[in-house]
């Protein structure tokens, strides 16, 4: 009795202690070694890289953990000033897509790429959710190198999840549309007559990464939402989840949550290889873009395909089975023996827990209930391991450590809450600040997660920061989970609105990263490899620019006889051969971003002068001592003027006369 | 209920300590890209002092012949026109970076391989390079020069100064 109450005295004190010497509002679930558990110090690099979706601002951001610090944030699917993409001519043709040069997107989920189900560090893909697209991210050079659209989809939300040796991308239409060579001019309330849902699987080259739309599957019209590809014994198949199966098209808040149960779809895709193989796939006409960098000639081509080919899920029997899964099945998430398939049903107050075995033997003895739209549909009960029994409200996403339990987001309950996959207990539950959605464990849906930490990606910050008016940040939660009881450790705002994120240890990827291109390769059609390469060039009202940089001069730095009604193409070659050296470039007036050019390579800004003067240029990215010296100008005349064509670096011209100057 | 007051102080202090220390532990990601720095007065090969002839680098001794290689001048000078000839003129003019003529007569083969491989560190350490930056205040970028296209930037060094 007398030690009960000392320890209960004991712990009052802990918590009073720590209570005042922590800013209030910081909440009391912080525990006293946080600090030290997400200190880096200065000059130190952090651990993990986390590769964070940029939700509504189209772009991926990346992070240190277990510091929080942002380290990058990669333009993917929307334009980025600041770093020239989408403005120079190079990278022009990156977002180029069938409806013309589209200037942002929204990317939801990020995949890294595996070898053997294991994150091999190579690349990283993200998906557009608008404009329906997949871009593939180097990550030896940290850009964007590849993006491709997606025919007969709207909306790609279930991707760009993997296979387990990177065989596939997949890509999901969120929106059931009519397809691309239908006609598209029909009543909306005709949805259950035209309206189909596409599955695309992205072939990805074994070395070179480029991707292919190896195939689609044509089934039909629901809302596919998520997605993870099965492992170890469960490769060749993948899970999507759908909702919507109530088919409605209007107010679907209420009308796509009448059934009592939606569906995961399992998609053996082995079987469909065999099917396109055997030539049952069928050619139809669409029209969608396939962008690629090239780091040699430092520019982007962008290609109209025109062509897929669609397996029909309906025609060729065996390749789709529908799951029954409670109430709106959000995340689909696949353990890393690849046995248990879990669905968080948005609405459900369980969590069911399908066995990949069972699922199997199901599907063999035919054990079905019936069918949706000419697809067989599995008894609940022969594919179901289990129910988590009121583990919270409005679970949406699972993670896993490897070590036999599974970390469950609930969106309703802000909490996220950990469990035994084998025998379906909750162990654990953690608050979020505030309505958490996405979660990330380096690996935690690969073979081989490396479960020191779970991040937690809140929808809602609300009072967690200082006030900036009505906007506010969204925020990332990091989470010891090194332990059995999971311990916050670090909360930090986030860029757009996080949804699913991928963390990795550092040394799969740091060592391979590129310090700068060898001018020596460069291959841009405008590059000048030195300045005695550097002209000026008119063909007609084009005028172009071959220009060097290094630290800290333009060549030429003096420009005259550019005339109204001229186009400039600047190509700005920037010399350089150190790392982290790159040159800016930006001019008066033009209507474009700036270039951001780095060590070896070439970029290119357009300019069409709006107006007879002098317009100054200068590098915007501070590169030396005397970089406030590095700037230029460029003399534009009117219409017809003979201003001859001069352009010069170091030399000081005679100060023209009057008369000359006319 | 003195106890229980010495009891209770303990405990608070040892809270407290729980509570608020921040004092970061050695973390385990330390970079291993440390500084690779050596103490000015001695060199890599184990030298007491530094040698401002030779430079710090990896050259520590350069062949040259009496007569000049035309085939390596040549690959050189294409070399420093694309990474040189933006800031070094081939007269004794000062351009952003000192003018070449005579550079192969005031420093020997060695110091000019090392300095133009290995940039930072000899700015670091080398004097005369220290006093140039003094005037020129640009640090010399590192160009990521081969072995080969510094060999062959010496020698188009040497047929600027008249070898023949």
């Amino acid at each position: 009795m007398k030690n009960f109450k000392l320890i209960a005295l004991l712990s009052i004190t802990i918590v009073f202690a720590m209570s005042a010497c922590k800013p209030k509002n910081l909440g009391n679930a912080v525990s006293a070694d946080a600090a030290a558990k997400t200190y880096v110090a200065p000059g130190k690099y952090d651990g993990f890289y986390n590769f964070v979706s940029g939700g509504f601002s189209g772009q991926m951001s990346v992070y240190g953990l277990p510091s929080g610090r942002l380290l990058r944030v990669i333009p993917v699917f929307s334009v980025d000033p600041e770093k020239g993409w989408g403005f120079s001519e190079e990278t022009k043709p990156m977002l180029n897509t069938s409806h013309g040069f589209v200037p942002w997107d929204d990317l939801h989920h990020t995949e890294l790429s595996q070898t053997n189900g294991e994150i091999d560090g190579r690349w990283i893909f993200g998906n557009a959710n608008n404009t329906p697209r997949v871009a593939r991210i180097d990550l030896k050079t940290f850009r964007t190198a590849e993006i491709i659209e997606l025919p007969n989809s709207a909306g790609n939300h279930s991707s760009p999840f993997i296979t387990e040796n990177t065989e596939y991308v997949v890509a999901g239409t969120r929106f059931s549309v009519p397809s691309d060579n239908a006609n598209g001019d029909v009543p909306i309330n005709t949805y259950k007559q035209n309206f189909k849902g596409y599955l695309s699987f992205i072939s990805v080259g074994k070395e070179d990464g480029k991707m292919d739309i190896a195939f689609q599957i044509e089934c039909p019209g629901v809302n596919f939402d998520l997605s993870h590809a099965g492992k170890g014994k469960s490769h060749g198949w993948f899970f999507f989840s759908c909702y919507n199966t109530e088919q409605a098209n209007t107010l679907l808040e209420v009308n796509a949550s009448q059934k009592d149960k939606d569906f995961i779809m399992a998609v053996n895709w082995k079987k469909a290889e065999e099917y396109l193989k055997a030539g049952k796939g069928k050619k139809v006409p669409v029209k969608y873009a396939h962008n690629t960098y090239s780091d040699k000639t430092h520019s982007a081509t962008s290609e109209i395909k025109t062509e897929v080919t669609v397996l029909s899920a309906k025609e060729l029997k065996d390749i789709c089975y529908f799951i029954p899964c409670p109430k709106s099945p959000h995340g689909c998430d696949v353990d890393p023996t690849g046995e248990y398939i879990v669905g968080s049903g948005k609405l459900a107050a369980l969590i069911p827990v399908f066995s990949f075995d069972k699922l199997m033997k199901a599907i063999a003895a035919k054990d079905f209930v019936g069918d949706f739209d000419g697809i067989p549909v599995v008894k609940y009960e022969s594919a179901l391991y289990g129910e988590v029994q009121k583990p919270g409200l409005g679970p949406l996403h699972t993670e896993f450590d490897g070590k036999g339990n599974a970390y469950t987001s609930f969106f309703v309950s802000s909490e996220v809450v950990k469990w035994n996959i084998k025998d379906l207990k909750v162990l654990d539950r953690v608050p979020t600040y505030y309505s958490v959605g996405h979660l990330c464990i380096p690996g935690g849906d690969s073979k081989k997660p490396n479960a020191k930490y779970l991040i937690a990606y809140n929808k809602i910050t609300k009072d967690r920061y200082l006030p900036t008016g009505p906007e506010l940040a969204q925020s990332a939660q990091l989470y010891d989970i090194s332990g059995d009881k999971m311990q916050l450790i670090l909360d930090f705002p986030t860029i757009g609105e996080p949804h699913y994120a991928q963390a990795v240890s550092a040394d799969v990827i740091k060592d391979k990263s590129l310090k700068i291109f060898k001018i020596e390769d460069n291959a841009n059609t405008y590059v000048a490899k030195g300045e005695g390469e550097t002209k000026v060039v008119r063909t007609g009202n084009r005028i172009d620019v071959y220009m060097t940089c290094i630290r800290s001069h333009f060549a030429p730095d003096n420009i005259e006889g550019i005339r109204m009604g001229d186009e400039v193409y600047i190509h700005l070659t920037n010399l350089e051969q150190d790392w982290d050296v790159p040159h800016g470039f930006a001019i008066k007036g033009a209507a474009n971003g700036e270039l951001l050019v780095m060590p070896g390579e070439t970029q290119t800004l357009k300019w069409t002068p709006d107006k007879v003067g002098m317009f100054p240029m200068y590098c915007t990215d501070f590169c030396s001592a005397l970089h406030q010296e590095m700037q230029g100008y460029i003399r534009v005349s009117p219409a017809g003027s003979n201003v001859p064509l001069t352009f010069s670096t170091g030399k000081n011209m005679p100060v023209a006369t009057p008369e000359k100057a006319k | 209920m003195k106890k229980l007051l010495i009891i209770l102080s303990i405990c608070s202090s040892m809270a407290i300590f729980i509570g608020c220390n921040s004092t970061p532990t050695k973390d385990d990601f330390s970079s291993k890209e440390e500084t690779t720095e050596t103490p000015a007065a001695t060199t890599e090969n184990g030298n007491p002092s530094y040698d401002p002839n030779r430079g710090e680098g990896k050259f520590t001794k350069v062949d040259i012949g009496a007569t000049l290689d035309a085939a390596m001048a040549t690959s050189g000078e294409k070399v420093y026109g694309v990474k040189c000839s933006s800031c070094h003129k081939t007269t004794d003019e000062k351009l952003v970076g000192p003018g070449w003529k005579g550079v192969t007569t005031r420093r020997t083969p060695e110091w000019i391989m090392n300095f133009i491989t290995n940039t930072d560190e000899m700015i670091n350490k080398d004097p005369a390079a220290q006093a140039q930056l003094e005037i020129c205040l640009v640090r010399m970028p590192n160009q990521s020069l081969s072995d080969d296209d510094a060999r062959h930037l010496l020698e188009f060094m040497r047929k600027n100064d008249g070898v023949k």
